[in-house]
């Protein structure tokens, strides 16, 4: 009997060519391959190509590519173009957006003005990816559950980079570009506004990220123990429910009393996934435009609890009581 | 072969066990300092701690001196700061500060042949500049340094030129089409964050009136806006400067706050007030103190900019979260914590100045100069 199956076993996953179902006018889009790929086989399907580039496609490479060289290059250039620095300090490495100063203004391109055009042209390529993604399912004759859940994503992104700044007049609220820059901006943003933990949304975005995760776990566990009995068949499984079915149902049903359907689990993990990054931004967007300090604000609505004294002596700050000597 | 393949697993999961444990080995030891639950605490690793403690090992004292007989600004000539001390007290000073000092070089560190009165070398003008400024530190600044009190020794153990000093960073070489921000640059001074590398200049030194408009106080202190404009790139610096506590003192944030409110000072432990005290002192210091000997220091005691060798905590503190761990030196070298020239009453920077120029004069005597 032949299995379904990569990654934990033998089996490759490997067909003669497979060109694909024809989808009209735009066939000449498809480009490259098809190749077969060992290597491709132990993980997923060992046909690589043909690609689906198109129009849309080629300019959201074309943007992207743009901006990873602007960012890329203004890295290097920040060691001098010294190729082993680069290297070593990669990870440190950032263009930073422009200094408060020029608010909205456009600056000059050594004061954060490579920055704008690095985020314009990512921000192209990414709504032209999006849009991509948009047309091949349509192609495809699929819904768009997909380009949906990326548009999430691109709320996120927005929020972060252009909508907050925009609203707090300044483009240097915005996340520099670096690997470890962008991480100590985050400790940076949640210290300026009062502890992002107290924020609900992060608390929503927090939990839902954390129950992808989870959901993602457990359903991939489910299904594949239910292989044997034809569980990955979904598709067959949610029209015409069999055994597999029915005892991954029962096994969350005795596990705790509830259990999703075949089809929604993948409504679960589509919401879950898709709320991580619209309640994260909504998050992003109140602070600083609407509250200050994240902490008081949980103070003021009773979700911070107050704590004894670490100290037997009070604490005080020193310039009040300066001001009163 | 059941049997076989539990046994397996159970294998597996001592070795993943075993294996995570180890990633910290010894454990780390934990010092509860807020409230029951609430994450508040110090770690410390038992290993990094012995090495401390091996590391912060104080010198003998020099056996003490019958009190009494002539002032040492009687017998020798060109005794500006320790005059008013008896020639032994002065005599066993100077032999504890070449221990602290310059154990290799000796006497000659600072002075020449020809005789202990002439002030040929910067060294001993510096050693001038030094010994009112320990005695500023422990007289003045109790707050900060109350309890242990400073010596020589407390940052320069033993070397020239204590370990961990800083000027102005220069900034690294790059073309003019592109900015640095003065960050994202693995960098010691920022604790190998990506924050700003630099935030001793700003905040470590400079005009007190300026000081106060740095941005130290950041974070919002009401629920909602209200025209708190400090925004995240400011919030960088100071964060830096947080990194270098944290860094110099050996400690996590927790030290000194609780790290859900960092602004709230109720919140704060009381080694936050001292650490307030401790920027103050260190800003006074390098104002008062070190950056005037910039018209007259070697170019080989400056930084790539042309500034002196500065303060900041890591100058005293080297790892530990108080320098020493607490040992009082400073109780055998009672004129180390009094001013034994009078007193600065108003402006202890006029006062440098005018020792300086003093000491410009005096050059004029000063053989072979």
């Amino acid at each position: 009997m032949i299995e379904y199956q990569n990654i934990f076993t033998q089996v490759q996953v490997d067909a003669p060519d497979y060109p694909g179902v024809p989808i009209g006018k735009d066939e000449e889009h498809r480009m490259g391959g098809p190749i077969h790929s060992w290597i491709a086989g132990k993980l997923g399907d060992a046909q690589i190509g043909p690609i689906y580039l198109g129009p849309s496609g080629f300019m959201a490479f074309l943007f992207g590519g743009l901006a990873f060289l602007i960012i890329g290059l203004n890295m290097w250039a920040s060691v001098n173009w010294d190729p082993i620095q680069f290297i070593r300090q990669l990870p440190w490495l950032a263009l930073e957006p422009p200094a408060p100063e020029y608010g909205l203004s456009i600056p000059p391109l050594n004061q954060g003005g490579w920055w704008l055009m690095a985020g314009f042209f990512l921000t192209a390529g990414i709504l032209l990816w999006w849009w991509r993604t948009f047309q091949l399912a349509r192609n495809l004759g699929m819904s768009n559950y997909l380009a949906w859940a990326f548009a999430g994503a691109i709320w996120l992104y927005l929020v972060l980079g252009f909508f907050r700044p925009i609203l707090m007049g300044s483009w240097s609220e915005a996340v520099p570009f670096g690997i470890f820059p962008h991480l100590d901006w985050t400790a940076a943003f949640s210290m300026r506004y009062g502890n992002l933990f107290y924020n609900p949304f992060h608390m929503l975005s927090i939990a839902f990220l954390y129950g992808s995760a989870v959901l993602f776990a457990m359903h991939g566990a489910t299904i594949l123990a239910v292989s044997r009995y034809g569980g990955d068949r979904e598709i067959d499984q949610i029209t015409d429910i069999g055994t597999a079915g029915e005892r991954s149902m029962l096994f969350w049903r005795w596990c705790m009393g509830f259990n999703a359907s075949m089809e929604s689990i993948h409504r679960w993990a589509w919401w879950f996934a898709v709320l991580t990054v619209i309640t994260g931004g909504i998050g992003i967007l109140l602070t600083g435009t609407v509250v200050e300090n994240w902490y008081l604000w949980g103070v003021k609505h009773g979700i911070a609890p107050a704590y004894p004294a670490i100290d037997a002596m009070p604490v005080v700050d020193p310039l009040m009581t300066e001001a009163t000597q | 072969m059941k049997v076989f393949n539990s046994l397996k697993a159970v294998g597996l999961i001592v070795a993943g066990c075993l294996f995570l444990a180890a990633c910290e080995n010894p454990p780390p030891e934990a010092v509860q300092r807020g409230y029951r639950g609430v994450g508040q605490e110090l770690l410390y690793n038992p290993d990094a701690l012995s090495e401390a403690i091996a590391n912060n090992q104080v010198p003998a004292p020099q056996p003490p001196i019958p009190a009494g007989g002539p002032k040492a600004g009687d017998i020798y000539e060109n005794v500006e700061v320790l005059g008013d001390l008896s020639v032994g007290e002065f005599t066993r000073l100077m032999v504890a500060i070449t221990e602290w000092v310059s154990p290799e070089e000796g006497c000659n560190y600072c002075h020449v042949d020809e005789g202990f009165q002439y002030d040929t070398k910067y060294t001993k003008k510096v050693a001038r500049v030094m010994i009112a400024m320990t005695q500023k530190a422990n007289v003045a600044w109790g707050d900060h340094v109350g309890g242990a009190g400073v010596t020589c020794y407390t940052c320069h153990r033993g070397q020239n030129i204590p370990e961990y000093v800083w000027a102005t960073d220069p900034g690294r070489p790059h073309p003019p089409g592109v900015m640095t921000a003065g960050q994202n640059i693995a960098s010691v001074n920022a604790a190998y964050s990506s924050l700003p590398n630099d935030s001793f200049s700003l905040y470590l030194e400079g005009d007190e009136e300026k000081a106060k408009d740095l941005p130290w106080r950041v974070a919002g202190r009401t629920a909602l806006p209200n025209g708190n404009a400090a925004n995240v790139k400011e919030t960088e610096w100071i964060y830096s400067l947080m990194m270098h506590f944290s860094d110099s003192l050996g400690v996590n944030c927790t030290h000194c706050h609780n790290t859900r409110a960092f602004y709230d000072w109720e919140q704060s432990s009381p080694e936050r007030v001292r650490a307030w005290h401790g920027i103050r002192m260190v800003r006074e210091m390098n104002n008062d103190y070190i950056n005037p000997t910039t018209d007259w220091l070697p170019d080989h005691r400056k930084g790539p900019l042309g500034d002196p060798l500065k303060v900041n905590c890591a100058t005293c503190h080297q790892g530990a979260y108080q320098p020493l761990l607490g040992a009082n030196m400073v109780n055998d070298y009672p004129n180390l914590a009094k001013y034994t020239v009078a007193a600065p009453t108003t402006d202890v920077g006029e006062e440098a100045e005018a020792a300086a120029e003093s000491e410009e004069n005096t050059e004029g005597m000063t053989a072979g100069n």
